[in-house]
């Protein structure tokens, strides 16, 4: 255990090291400094800069007259709402297809749902956003083109988050605006989940045919039991650890396909005012808005690997 | 690599029925993306007032000169689509090999440093790994500038720790093997052992590693075009293409339908390729 916690000590340690050292960089571009600092020196000023960000002043924007670290939470709950609703959608639906697929290994079904799932991860998506709102928006009409809520609804912001905020106004709107925001949601949300849900089920198949062949599942087949039990009961629990050790990829795909969404559909999240600040060159608020949301991957990758070590005593023994 | 492991490789590789279909499709693309600025019916560049949004021919008022139309400045986009095939591929292969070299000296270098060091090194390379890496192509281009060459840099940069990581995991792995140690025993020195008896065994890793940043490499380039970042304007890209198209998806929807579907297939096909080389070369799927 003690070795453990000095493997991911060194690994968050060397993590937020180079991450703050990037973000200093980036805080000295532009033409007016992001601080005063006292020290005339790089080193100095750095130490000075990992100051002022543990003490939560991470700079201010010239541009929005606001400090940069409220501007990004005032941005982050509508990117967390369409990251939260992509990520079960690619969770349920790339079990499911990766389970139908090695339920049927071989058959058409397998070998549809595998082209399926190639042409997914090959999907630019940036134009698989496009695709969908010429489809579903504009030629059937279906779901709104861009946006989180049709402007006829007044929401008071409560918690920014929109399903909850809609929910929230239920005394005047009834559930119209909850339905509303969540057909605005429903377009971004496939967009985004469309490559992690099929790495989700390629890996799902791949992994559960290598578990379906070990001697344990044999000692289940041959007490009787069923191929649906054996699968679901016996083989999945196993078959999902790969899963879980490449979520951490999953979470920075997801991270990089939010900031394409969110400009394809005009979606007021951290993605589209981050674009915004790099056109502006912003830099006060591109060096917090980069920071901020690297320190949530560096999170969520360490948290995975301490579950993933928590799941599989193999892997606590640091290689 | 021996002779015969090409071979035996190759074997597999040509059974594999869409991994030749997608080699088909990938050396169309790539001679189209030749010969194909050659027989462009007009310059890219060049805006036909007259004929602003021209719809291809397969709708009622579609053109023959302009087989698939033209964009909102009534240019070509059969034209601008082989440019572009040119330009995203060349960029591509640039940005890979770039990102290949710098990745394997490191990584070979890595393999052989001190633990501590190498920990230190490879740690560093894991924080690049769990980065968005579109963030961390933003973060560079807001350093450097936007532009198509600054992209390129980016999109450099982001992939070199890939190439670290499967080059040092790769020879690592091969040091520990007894053939290594034998060779040790004869006196061979770090250079000798790495290139002539660990390279060989490495090169169906890099191999597979090089086929799928090609894909990577493609679509982060047209998405850094696509936001702006990238690629300006009046260049023939296929990422800017798709851009410059968002305002007219209703009226001239092949605008932005035919540069994506050029991605997308260009993409799928390299991918095709990277899966079949993979299975190709593992060992444990050949028995």
């Amino acid at each position: 255990m003690f070795r453990l916690l000095i493997k991911h000590g060194t690994t968050l340690f060397v993590s937020l090291f180079g991450l703050t050292l990037l973000t200093f960089v980036l805080s000295q571009q532009g033409d007016e400094a992001l601080h005063a600092y006292q020290s005339s020196s790089f080193i100095g000023q750095y130490f000075e800069y990992l100051q002022l960000l543990f003490a939560g002043d991470w700079g201010f924007s010239s541009i929005h007259n606001r400090p940069v670290l409220s501007d990004f939470l005032l941005h982050f709950p509508a990117t967390i709402e369409l990251v939260l609703l992509a990520l079960l959608f690619a969770i349920i639906f790339g079990l499911t297809l990766g389970i139908m697929a090695a339920n049927r290994r071989g058959k058409w079904l397998d070998n549809t749902l595998m082209g399926i799932t190639l042409a997914g991860y090959s999907m630019p998506i940036y134009w698989w956003g496009m695709l969908l709102v010429l489809l579903f928006s504009l030629t059937l009409g279906w779901t709104p083109v861009a946006g989180r809520i049709d402007y006829i609804y007044d929401i008071q912001p409560v918690t920014r988050f929109m399903l909850i905020d809609s929910l929230i106004s239920h005394s005047q709107y009834g559930m119209d605006a909850f339905f509303n925001a969540l057909l605005h949601l429903v377009l971004p949300a496939i967009t985004l989940s469309t490559i992690p849900m099929a790495i989700i089920a390629r890996m799902t198949r791949s992994s559960l045919l290598g578990v379906l062949k070990a001697e344990y599942i044999r000692t289940a087949r041959s007490k009787g039991l069923s191929q649906q039990r054996i699968v679901w009961v016996h083989a999945l629990r196993n078959a999902l650890i790969p899963i879980l050790t490449i979520s951490g990829v999953q979470i920075s795909i997801i991270m990089s396909g939010v900031i394409i969404t969110e400009y394809i559909f005009a979606w007021p999240g951290v993605g589209k005012w981050l674009l915004e600040a790099v056109s502006r060159r912003d830099f006060a608020s591109i060096q917090a808005g980069i920071l901020a949301l690297s320190l949530l991957v560096i999170a969520f990758n360490l948290a995975l690997d301490l579950l993933a070590s928590y799941m599989n005593p193999r892997l606590r023994r640091p290689s | 690599m021996t002779l015969s492991n090409t071979k035996l490789a190759w074997q597999v590789f040509r059974r594999n029925k869409s991994a030749m279909t997608g080699s088909l499709i990938l050396l169309i693309i790539v001679l189209m993306s030749l010969v194909g600025p050659w027989f462009a019916p007009h310059d890219p560049a060049q805006q036909f007032s007259d004929k602003i949004l021209t719809p291809p021919l397969w709708y009622d008022n579609g053109e023959f000169l302009t087989p698939l139309g033209t964009d909102d400045l009534g240019r070509d986009m059969l034209s601008r689509l082989l440019h572009g095939a040119r330009l995203s591929l060349k960029l591509t292969i640039m940005v890979v090999f770039a990102a290949a070299f710098i990745g394997i000296l490191i990584g070979a270098a890595a393999a052989f440093l001190n633990s501590g060091l190498r920990t230190l090194l490879m740690r560093f390379m894991d924080l690049l790994l769990s980065l968005p890496s579109l963030l961390l192509a933003i973060a560079i281009v807001a350093i450097i500038g936007p532009g198509l060459p600054n992209a390129v840099y980016a999109v450099v940069i982001v992939l070199i720790p890939q190439f670290v990581k499967v080059t040092q995991g790769a020879i690592s792995e091969e040091l520990g093997k007894d053939y290594v140690m034998a060779t040790r025993l004869d006196g061979a020195g770090h250079t000798r052992l790495l290139l002539h008896h660990v390279w060989p065994n490495i090169i169906p890793a890099l191999i597979v590693q090089l086929t799928f940043s090609f894909s990577t490499a493609l679509l982060d380039i047209a998405a850094l075009g696509f936001l702006g970042l990238g690629a300006q304007p009046p260049i023939a890209e296929w990422g800017t293409m798709l851009s410059e198209a968002r305002a007219f998806i209703q009226f001239a929807p092949w605008t932005m339908t035919l540069p994506g579907l050029a991605i997308f297939l260009t993409v799928l096909s390299i991918n095709l390729v990277g899966d079949g080389l993979r299975d190709a070369f593992d060992p444990r799927l050949n028995r």
